[in-house]
């Protein structure tokens, strides 16, 4: 086993949305991460983003980025440093968006985990772990669909384009629909 | 012989040149790719008009990239990207359409696959014409019934949320069905499929039928390849929904699926009734909401009515059936097509303390443009009755 990232875990709760993660009128202004940082989870707790710091994992329940699929609701978490999230389950567009921009997603029941305490996340052969050093929580993560794999890896699909030029699975041209009968 | 087959697993593994079953991920090919204001060049609908300097500039950065790769782009005030892929055809039987916003899944309403991607996704969509999709599991949602005077389309979504959870179909499709979709219009199939969102789908599909040919005809070249789920298709779970025994919905702030009967919130006090949205903008919603008004005298003194359609075409149908001249005689604002207030990017705000009830789909806190303010979801029906009485009230007292 590896280790991917060690950092303290930010507990959050159930069904964070896009817009208590950063909020859309936020957006009025600029798309930057660097500026939006700042506004990190504000409808959740004003004062959260300034104790962030550099390497922390935010930790949550179930359902984390439901709502907007607006990628700066990623990007904002990476922007202010963090590197992952680990949640019971994601909304599905957070969850293409956060593979997409190389923030690691990693599913497994968080409910042991304690805030504040230090935790690890290492990659398995069948797929990733999580252990939290304090309260000495473990779990085992579903690993990613083999077919994105290459996308975290690059850091995000901007990247693996760049790379590859092209998704890396055979697909037909586009436009086929006007060729069925 | 192949194996049965839902609409979901039917039109990805089309796109993909495979025959796929749900939990694989494919690469598709797409047929047709949005982008908003908000995402990436194309539709100009969040920030319509530009409140900020910053964002006019913003626009002006949409404009310049769409020039230089011939992309259509389509301006402030021409309406929602979502309502104009409808609208012009774009979504049709058996396509997988992806927007850079979640209500892409409004599409599923004409058979096509509509979904919500990122930012990143639509780039590469552009540079590729693909799209990284898992195949989704399907929830079969059987609808039974007729709904009754008073009751919409919208109290269908919000009971369905309520019942499945703002996660209940997360990775998942909604398949609609039964014998209520006959009585179902298009406008109606747009405001489930809008919605199914709410509870976490990738996708909201609808078969294609009279009504969906109806709506496509003039705005889409035909015949259409529409897709059918098999009949001993696999399904994850199946809800049945009674629409003969509904009556109106409400979500209380600030989760979707905070769904109580409307019984639950009669007396709510409202300080702005907001009609539009993906949702609620469409020409049927503001004719319905206005019959409500007539009916109850007009909206209360002091409640702020906002009236903002989904796009020129509904603008422009509702000018010439004297709608919204009927409207702005009553004392409604009347907002520029687009996402207008929604999100918070454009459009009229309210004060701290302050309750909005809306046709809207989202009711998150500060989805608006102010965490210290509350909004209440409902149908364009319970929106009217609560602006003409100043709290929420139930406009089956003028209708039943």
């Amino acid at each position: 086993m590896s280790v991917l990232f060690t950092g303290r875990a930010r507990r959050l709760g159930d069904d964070i949305d896009t817009d208590t993660i950063i909020q859309s009128r936020r957006k009025r202004e600029t798309l930057d991460p660097a500026e939006l940082k700042r506004y990190l989870m504000e409808a959740w707790d004003p004062a959260f983003a300034a104790t962030v710091e550099a390497g922390d994992i935010l930790v949550a329940g179930r359902n984390f980025g439901c709502g907007s699929a607006m990628e700066v609701a990623v990007t904002v978490v990476l922007g202010a440093g963090i590197r992952a999230v680990v949640a019971k389950s994601f909304a599905r567009t957070y969850f293409r968006n956060a593979i997409n921009n190389g923030l690691l997603p990693v599913i497994c029941d968080t409910a042991g985990i304690d805030d504040g305490e230090t935790i690890e996340i290492a990659a398995a052969e069948d797929g990733l772990r999580v252990r939290g050093l304090a309260s000495g929580f473990t779990a085992a993560a579903e690993p990613l669909p083999p077919a994105v794999r290459g996308i975290v890896e690059a850091g995000g699909l901007v990247a693996y384009l760049k790379r590859h030029g092209d998704f890396q699975t055979a697909a037909p041209a586009a436009n086929t629909i006007a060729d069925q009968p | 012989m192949a194996a049965a087959r839902t609409i979901a697993e039917k039109i990805l593994s089309r796109a993909a040149g495979t025959d796929a079953a749900a939990g694989e991920t494919l690469i598709c090919a797409v047929d047709a790719a949005l982008g908003t204001d908000a995402s990436g060049p194309m539709a100009i609908d969040h920030y319509a008009p530009p409140p900020t300097q910053k964002a006019a500039g913003h626009l002006a950065a949409v404009r310049a990239f769409s020039a230089e790769h011939g992309i259509h782009l389509h301006e402030i005030g021409e309406g929602i990207g979502h309502q104009l892929i409808v609208e012009t055809g774009r979504a049709r039987p058996g396509a997988l359409v992806v927007g850079a916003d979640s209500h892409a899944v409004t599409y599923g309403a004409l058979n096509c696959f509509g979904t919500g991607i990122g930012s990143s996704d639509l780039a590469a969509a552009m540079l590729t014409s693909k799209v990284w999709l898992r195949v989704p599991e399907t929830i079969r949602v059987v609808l039974d019934g007729r709904l009754g005077p008073g009751v919409a389309a919208k109290d269908a979504a919000l009971a369905l949320i309520g019942r499945l959870g703002a996660d209940g179909a997360a990775y998942k499709a909604l398949e609609f069905t039964g014998p209520a979709l006959d009585t179902l219009s298009m406008d109606a199939r747009f405001v489930l499929a809008n919605m199914s969102m709410e509870c976490g789908a990738k996708a909201g599909l609808f078969p294609a039928d009279a009504a969906t040919r109806d709506y496509l005809d003039g705005r889409a070249d035909g015949p259409f390849a529409a897709v059918e789920a098999d009949p001993d298709a696999a399904y994850a779970d199946e809800v049945g929904l009674d629409l003969q025994a509904l009556i109106p919905q409400l979500a209380k702030p600030h989760l979707v699926d905070n769904v109580v009967p409307i019984d639950a919130g009669l007396g709510q006090p409202a300080d702005m009734v907001y009609l539009g949205t993906c949702t609620g903008g469409r020409a049927q919603d503001f004719r319905d909401a206005l019959a409500v008004l007539r009916r109850a005298g007009g909206p209360k003194p002091g409640v702020r009515l906002i009236v903002t359609p989904a796009s020129k075409e509904v603008h422009l149908a509702l000018l010439a059936d004297g709608t919204l001249a009927d409207f702005a005689a009553m004392g409604a604002i009347i907002q520029t097509p687009g996402c207008g207030s929604c999100c918070g990017t454009c459009g009229s705000v309210v004060a701290d303390g302050m309750t909005v009830v809306s046709t809207a789909n989202r009711n998150f806190k500060g989805r608006m443009g102010n965490p210290n303010a509350e909004i209440w979801l409902a149908s364009p029906e319970t929106c009217a009755m609560t602006a003409a009485r100043g709290r929420i009230a139930d406009p089956r007292e003028v209708l039943a």
